[in-house]
């Protein structure tokens, strides 16, 4: 089987969800990769690198800039002609494409794999991962989204792929990027942070989010999280958001701070290694998951903590 | 302008799901189900759009059982005009979804169609999408934001490194993120009201679509249970246990 792996990327550099994704990938056969962007050479190059893959079609014009859905799902599906399978990693970008590339192919998506079963079988969370399915898809064609907590990452070097130039299929004039407020911080990314502090609703305003969460991050390097509740109250930018809707991570520690444990929260840090949880409630949900609990006042415990290590 | 938006009867999203011992699903006999609540949102911010001058009518459509009809008089309980039930006993994809609401759509001729991101039942997050593909129109998803002037509409996205804004040319899809609004309550005189509001009964055959389901269900098992650990006393001891699995020096 032939697949073609989106090459997520920003910056000139090759993200590491699509890393997972090439490995998912590699379970179904031969991995070829879709760089598509503007200015995009490096980014061709570095994923030329990967260990494993085939080809490395590159689509540079000013249409594949900033990720358009309506103008990269027409060059993926063009491309499809020549591939058994399309994998997107599992982020915003991917979402919202893949799903197009999809219908444009009359074909199911597969969101969010967590498995390959098989040539035609995967199995995918659903209902905020309290349940999981295994589905068999009859299609053709597959359109897959790949959970990246889910899948080692593939090396990002020792491969040598071809670099191919594919022709643009330019663009369609449905939409233009306007612009971009991206969150800047020196913190690594939730996705691939080893530790992460996170905060609920408890802290109560953002000055006291921050002023508590990030020395406490600072200390352990860690990248900072936050329930839906904290986001919504603008404590935090929603780019924080852990859970069933927001990202899912997968760090060695998760701490979760003043953070209930709903079950749409649990369905993005549930699978981390180890969970420890500070809360005034004994009772309260997120314990039924952690490792290690500390009942009290954050307000009290955090500076604490943060002090002692 | 007029306004489409799609409504899915789902579990609650305060139901804790159980997967049914002989693994061919999720139990839903008696369980609580509502509005998916991105619909929510997706039918509060065609009323705001309303209010605003900038769209005349919304209409609410939903695919499902007939207890769907419930949600559909939420939806004009909230303020949505009338409503389509496209009836069927059998879960539809996404992707048949969308044909439906392609066809819809093309009767109806909406300037925006507003969806949910993404539905908590099957947490797929296509629709939208894979309805824009259909239409050959714009998308504008994750919205936080949404501004139509004329006919362009700007639409704040939330991306996974912030926030991104698009323009799309009209007619277009949005799908909905969390932050887009807090949806309103309808009030009891509402509810009252919107059962009298118009609500059409269709099937899949109607509109000639084909909703063969494409991925067969092979079982749905319960995720791997995570055990509760240990409770500590102090934060010193917390220092210990932090310590002991190398997250400190
Ligand atoms: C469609 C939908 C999608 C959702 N998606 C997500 C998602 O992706 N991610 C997510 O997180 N949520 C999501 N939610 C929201 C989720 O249901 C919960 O409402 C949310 O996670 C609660 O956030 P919280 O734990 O911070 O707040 P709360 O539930 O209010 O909990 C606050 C906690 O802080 C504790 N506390 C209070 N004061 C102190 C103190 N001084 N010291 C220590 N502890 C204290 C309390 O005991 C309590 O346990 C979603 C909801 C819906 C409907
Ligand atoms: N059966 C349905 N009836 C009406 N709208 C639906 C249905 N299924 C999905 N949708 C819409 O599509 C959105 C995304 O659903 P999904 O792609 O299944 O995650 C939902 O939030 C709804 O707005």
């Amino acid at each position: 089987m032939k697949t073609l792996v989106l090459v997520e990327h920003e910056g000139g550099k090759v993200k590491d969800a699509t890393l997972a994704a090439v490995t998912a990938a590699s379970k179904l056969g031969e991995v070829h990769l879709l760089v598509a962007g503007q200015g995009v050479g490096a980014v061709a190059e570095a994923a030329a690198k990967i260990a494993g893959i085939g080809k490395v079609h590159v689509a540079d014009d000013a249409a594949y800039g900033h990720n358009l859905a309506e103008n990269v799902a027409p060059l993926v599906a063009a491309l499809m002609e020549g591939h058994d399978a399309f994998l997107a990693p599992a982020t915003t970008t991917g979402k919202n494409v893949a799903p197009r590339v999809a219908a444009l192919l009359d074909v199911m998506q597969i969101s969010e794999i967590l498995s390959v079963e098989g040539d035609d079988t995967f199995t995918r969370p659903i209902y905020a991962g309290n349940a999981i399915a295994t589905v068999k898809s009859s299609d053709a064609k597959k359109v897959i989204t790949v959970r990246g907590t889910a899948f080692e990452k593939a090396s990002a070097e020792g491969g040598s792929g071809t670099i191919e130039n594919v022709s643009s299929t330019g663009d369609k004039g449905l939409s233009s990027f306007v612009g971009a407020e991206l969150s800047k911080s020196e913190r690594p990314e939730l996705t691939s942070a080893k530790i992460i502090v996170s905060g609920g609703r408890a802290f109560g305003s953002s000055e006291q989010f921050h002023a508590l969460l990030d020395p406490l991050a600072d200390k352990l390097k860690a990248g900072v999280g936050a329930s839906r509740a904290a986001v919504d109250a603008g404590y935090a930018p929603n780019d924080y958001q852990v859970g069933q809707t927001g990202k899912i991570v997968a760090p060695e520690v998760y701490i979760a701070i003043g953070i209930s444990g709903a079950i749409q929260h649990l369905a993005g840090m549930k699978d981390s290694k180890v969970i420890v949880a500070i809360n005034k409630d004994e009772d309260a949900p997120i314990f039924q998951v952690a490792d290690v609990g500390l009942v009290g006042d954050l307000f009290k415990i955090v500076p604490e903590l943060t002090g002692k290590l | 302008m007029k306004l489409l938006v799609a409504v899915k009867r789902v579990i609650d999203f305060n139901v804790k799901p159980r997967v049914k011992a002989d693994g061919s699903g999720v139990d839903l006999a008696n369980v609580k189900m509502s509005m998916n609540p991105f619909d929510e949102i997706a039918v509060e911010e065609a009323i705001r759009l309303k209010e605003k001058g900038v769209a005349t009518e919304i209409v609410a459509v939903s695919i499902g059982p007939a207890k769907a009809t419930e949600t559909l008089r939420t939806a004009l309980a909230m303020g949505a005009d009338r409503a389509i039930l496209i009836q069927t006993d059998d879960e539809l994809e996404p992707l048949a979804v969308a044909k439906l609401l392609a066809k819809v759509t093309e009767e109806e001729e909406p300037s925006l169609v507003i969806l949910g991101k993404q539905a908590i039942d099957d947490d797929s997050n296509q629709t939208g999408q894979m309805l824009a593909a259909l239409l050959g129109w714009p998308q504008g998803t994750f919205a936080s934001k949404v501004e139509v002037s004329g006919d362009k509409v700007e639409v704040t996205r939330e991306v996974d490194g912030g926030l991104e804004t698009v323009k799309l040319n009209a007619p277009a899809v949005v799908t909905t993120d969390l932050r887009l609004n807090e949806p309103r309550y309808a009030s009891l005189p509402n509810i009252m009201k919107a059962k009298s509001k118009p609500l059409a009964q269709k099937t899949p055959a109607d509109y000639g679509v084909d909703t063969t389901p494409r991925l067969t269900v092979v079982k749905v098992v319960e995720p791997s249970k995570r055990q509760a650990g240990v409770k500590v006393a102090s934060v010193d001891e917390l220092v210990g246990k932090l310590k002991a699995l190398g997250v400190v020096a």
